[in-house]
Order: C-alpha cells, then structure tokens, then sequence
C-alpha cells in the first residue's frame, strides 16, 4: 500500500459557489476515505422563524435559498394548510405549478452549466446559463423578479397571472425549446461526456434506499417516486406525465434524468399557462387554529419537507425544515470511495447540492429594526476581524498584519 | 398494502408499545409509541413494509423534549409520524443510525440543537453548530439564553 495523503477541498474554493469542507483521504490518485464538515452557512432559521408570524415566515424562508426559492415557501404554505385542513383555489393551484416548475427548468439548467463547467467543458456551462437567462426572463414577466418570486401566501397566491402576459410568455418559453434539444444531444451524445461520466459515482438502489435519497438523485437508480405523482398537489394530477427514471445510477444518469426533466417542465408550464382556470387566487386565512401539519413538495433536487406546530397564537410554535440535500449529500460516502480524486468533484456535484437550504440559512435582521447596507457589512466584517485578532490563537497568526 | 391494512398491522403486532393513535387526515396519521419500541418499530417500517423516512423533528414542550419521526409511503400518499416523549432529566434514547443510513445527520442535528443523547450513534459529533458554541448550550430549547453578550452576529450593530 502505497502512502496515504489528505486532500483538502474547501472551505473555499475556486469550485464551489457555496463554503463546504471536504477531507479526502487518498492513497495515490484514489479516494479511501471522505468526511465533510458543513455549518458554515447556519444562520438559525428555525429558531428564528418562532419569532415571526405566519406571514412573515413566508419570506424568510423563501430566503433560505436563491436557487430553488419557491420550494420553501411552497412547502411552508402547505404545512399550514395541512394544519387548518384546507384546500386552496383552482387557479392558486395553476399558477403555483407555474411557478414551481419554471424554478425547476432555471434550476436543472443551473446544475447542467456547473456539471459542465467541473468537467472542463465550459461550452456547455456557456449555452446552459444563456438558456437560463431566457427563463428568468419569463419568471420576471409572471412575478415581477428574476428570483425570489413572493408569489405565495398560505392559503393561495399573491399575485395573478395576466391574461395578456400569456401569448409572450409561450412565445419566449417556445423559442427556447430548440437551443435546449441542441444542448441536450451536446451532452447525451458526446463521447468525451460518456468518457468521463458513465459508470463514476454510482449509488446502487439499495443505497439509494438506505441513505433516504430523494429527487433526481434518487431517480437516476431506478427509485420511481416523485411527489409530484405520488401525492398529487398544485394542477400536477391534472396534467398528463410520467416520472422520468433510469436504472444506472451514475454521474451520466443523474445528467439525464434531469435534462428530461426540464423538457417534461417546459410542457407543464405550457399547458398549465393555456389552461388557467376563472377562480379566486386567495383563500383568504383568517386565523390559525392549534395543531400540526406537515407539507411536502417535490422541489428540484428532491422532496421539501415542512413541519409547522401551530399553538393557535400568530406564531409557529416549532417549524421544522429539512432540505432535500440534506439526506442527497450524506451518499457521498457511497459514492466516492473508490473512485479518483479527479472524478470526486463531480461526483460531489451531480447530487446538486444546496448547502443554504441544507444548513437554512437567511439574511433576515432578527430585531427588524434596520436592514444592513453595504457599507454596515464592510464594517460588521472589519470588527469580526478586529475581534478575533483581539481573542488570539491561531487565527490571530495567521491574519497578522491583514487590515 | 393499503391505510387501514397498515395501520392495524402496526396496530396488532405493537399492541403494547402505543400509546395514543391520533388520526388527522386520510394522508396524515399521528401515533405516540414508548421510546423504547422506536427501534423495533422503526425497523419493521422501513424494512418491511418498505416506507420512506423523510426526517426527524425535535420539539421542547417545557416538560417534554418530544422527537416526531416522519414515514411517508409514497404508493399510498400517506404518512406516519411516530412520536416519542422524553422527560428531561433522562434525555437519552436508541439511535436508527446503525439501521439506515438516513437517520445519521439528524440525529447528529438534534443532538447539538436539543441535547438529546443518541445511544448506538456510530459518530455523534456536531453537524452545523460552530466549534466556539459551548457545550451544554442548546438553541432550540425553550430556555435558551443568548450567551454571548459580545457576538456582533446578535447585536446587529
């Protein structure tokens, strides 16, 4: 046995959009053994969504992640419609779908770009960020934001669909449709693409099973379960689909499987956008009763999971949030040992991690009494700074003679 | 299997483990067990009857720390949430861990944020709190205090 060696990725790096510490343990050029060290996003949202009122909590989470940003609250709406019993309006319905399902095309298109981009193949990082663009383009004309959308409201949406914004929107979403299927045979036909991705990182069924993965993740090893179709919500029953599954497992599956996707979203946006039904938006929730209640949603990467306690005040008593990622990332430490330090990257990132929404996170000022600007950060930072060079140790050497 | 089927399978073969069923919705059944039954219930669950562990949630209820964990059976669109009261000066119970893999982080999550010790855990260190926090201090307790004066993070200059 050759000589053990420990590559460290992390807490930053060049890679990685979001701070994670990855130990590997590596004898030549292959992976023995890899932990991970998260935390260093936690803000404290669950505690800090026990001071807010229901309403407010909308938002908060919401701000959990910037990426899949209406998951959260989709999610949190529906737990407290589960707590109440209730059913939202029809077209409440629609537009939600609406929603949720152009986050999942600009999210897919997201994770397609950065999978290319950790593979070196920057052309498609390039193409899918351009697509993308389009969508978020479409998004702003539904809701008024790029991200962060602020459509939802226990009870229903805050904001309508205009009728006249609908032929645009087919029109924009339409022409899309044929840069994506070019973008779709650059990545399902290359060569170079099967090279490097069929057969790395596989997660068998069985250990799909075993770490309760979720998502697309799950479906790329022949898991047949996605919420949308297993317990039915938004106009997703009303809709004709299939759940798109692939038995590999590997990094080149997890591609697929989301690159599909993103057609099967396409469509749904489409038709739910020419089958709007004439209903109210808003069920109009007057008071919370005491209970519990649970939502689930099928966000991008996977299940998004709410539990509220309501204890009949204007507050969540408990609110608890559990990500997708944070039962898709543990499976690294199935999918990794074994495998390349090259390969471990991609690996790492075909689950389409999400440590914001994993750690729930937000930049929320718990007092509410003043929002930070910019040069309140450069000062908050400065302090810290000043502070732990103050405390000593390590860290005070290391930033020795930094201003 | 459908609901009923399961729910008196459960019903039958832990007869004495139940505490209290409390049926909330066709989608949504809650049911307090003994939390020396978790393990052999949650076993029979996911391994047999092939449910889905979705999470853990933990909860301070001044003379409780109750722990909820969550089975979805995704052919039937229903969901189990087995519930668990601890008194608090014993806040000990077994972990699933060892049994799936799934249960790992939370535990480990529910640990650092209530103080719940979980026996059997194959690595029970922190998963998101930082390494200055101090031991014995819980944030999601409901007699939590802020404990340092000084943190900017709290003070919001």
């Amino acid at each position: 046995m050759g000589k053990r060696t420990i590559v460290p990725i992390g807490p930053y790096h060049p890679l990685q959009e979001e701070p994670e510490f990855f130990t590997l343990t590596v004898d030549g050029e292959t992976v023995i053994d890899i932990d991970v060290q998260i935390g260093y996003n936690h803000r404290g949202i669950e505690k800090l969504s026990e001071r807010k009122t229901f309403d407010q909590s909308t938002f908060a989470v919401e701000r959990i992640c910037g990426i899949c940003s209406t998951s959260h609250p989709y999610a949190y709406t529906r737990a407290i419609e589960d707590v109440i019993g209730l059913e939202v309006p029809l077209r409440a319905k629609y537009i939600r779908t609406i929603i949720a399902e152009g986050e999942r095309i600009h999210s897919h298109l997201l994770w397609l770009g950065l999978a290319g981009h950790f593979l070196g193949y920057n052309t498609v990082y390039m193409w899918a960020w351009k697509l993308r663009e389009e969508i978020l383009d479409v998004m702003e004309i539904l809701s008024g934001n790029r991200n962060n959308y602020a459509m939802f409201k226990p009870g229903g949406v805050r904001r309508d669909i205009k009728k006249e914004d609908i032929p645009g929107v087919i029109k924009k979403i339409d022409s899309i449709i044929p840069t994506l299927e070019m973008l779709k045979k650059a990545v399902i036909d290359d060569p170079v693409l099967h090279a490097r991705t069929k057969g790395v990182g596989v997660l068998t069924k069985e250990e799909a099973i075993n770490f309760c993965a979720l998502g697309p993740t799950a479906r790329a090893s022949g898991i047949a379960r996605d919420l949308r179709k297993d317990c039915p919500y938004g106009a997703y029953d009303r809709l004709n689909w299939d759940i798109i599954v692939t038995d590999n497992g590997d990094v080149f599956d997890k591609a697929v499987v989301r690159i599909l996707e993103t057609f099967q979203s396409i469509d749904m946006v489409k038709r739910c956008l020419l089958s709007l039904p004439d209903t109210e938006i808003d069920a109009n929730i007057k008071n919370i009763p005491p209970g519990e209640g649970i939502g689930q949603i099928e966000a991008p990467r996977g299940e998004c999971f709410h539990y509220v306690k309501s204890d009949g005040t204007n507050r969540p008593a408990r609110h608890k949030i559990r990500a997708p990622t944070f039962m898709n990332l543990p499976t690294y430490k199935a999918t990794v040992v074994g495998e390349t330090i090259s390969d471990a990257t991609i690996i790492l990132a075909a689950i389409d991690p999400c440590y914001c929404c994993t750690e729930r996170m937000a930049v929320v000022n718990q007092k509410g009494k003043k929002l930070y600007n910019g040069e309140d950060l450069v000062r908050l930072s400065q302090a810290k700074t000043e502070k732990i060079k103050s405390r000593g140790g390590k860290f005070a050497a290391r930033t020795k003679g930094i201003k | 299997m459908n609901r009923s089927d399961i729910l008196k399978d459960i019903g039958e073969r832990f007869k004495g483990e139940i505490l209290e069923v409390f049926d909330k919705s066709p989608k949504r059944v809650y049911i307090e067990i003994k939390p020396q039954a978790l393990v052999v219930i949650a076993t029979y669950v996911f391994k047999n009857l092939g449910a889905r562990f979705n999470i853990a949630s933990g909860l301070d209820t001044h003379k409780h720390i109750e722990i909820l964990y969550h089975f979805t059976f995704d052919e039937i669109n229903f969901l189990i949430s087995f519930r668990v009261k601890l008194l608090k000066n014993k806040l000990e119970i077994d972990s699933l861990a060892p049994i799936f893999e799934g249960a790992n982080w939370i535990e480990r999550e529910i640990c650092e944020m209530l103080g719940v010790n979980f026996k059997g855990h194959p690595e029970l260190k922190r998963l998101l709190l930082p390494d200055e926090w101090p031991q014995g201090v819980y944030p999601l307790r409901r007699d939590y205090k802020e404990w340092d004066d000084s943190s900017i993070r709290d003070r919001g200059l």
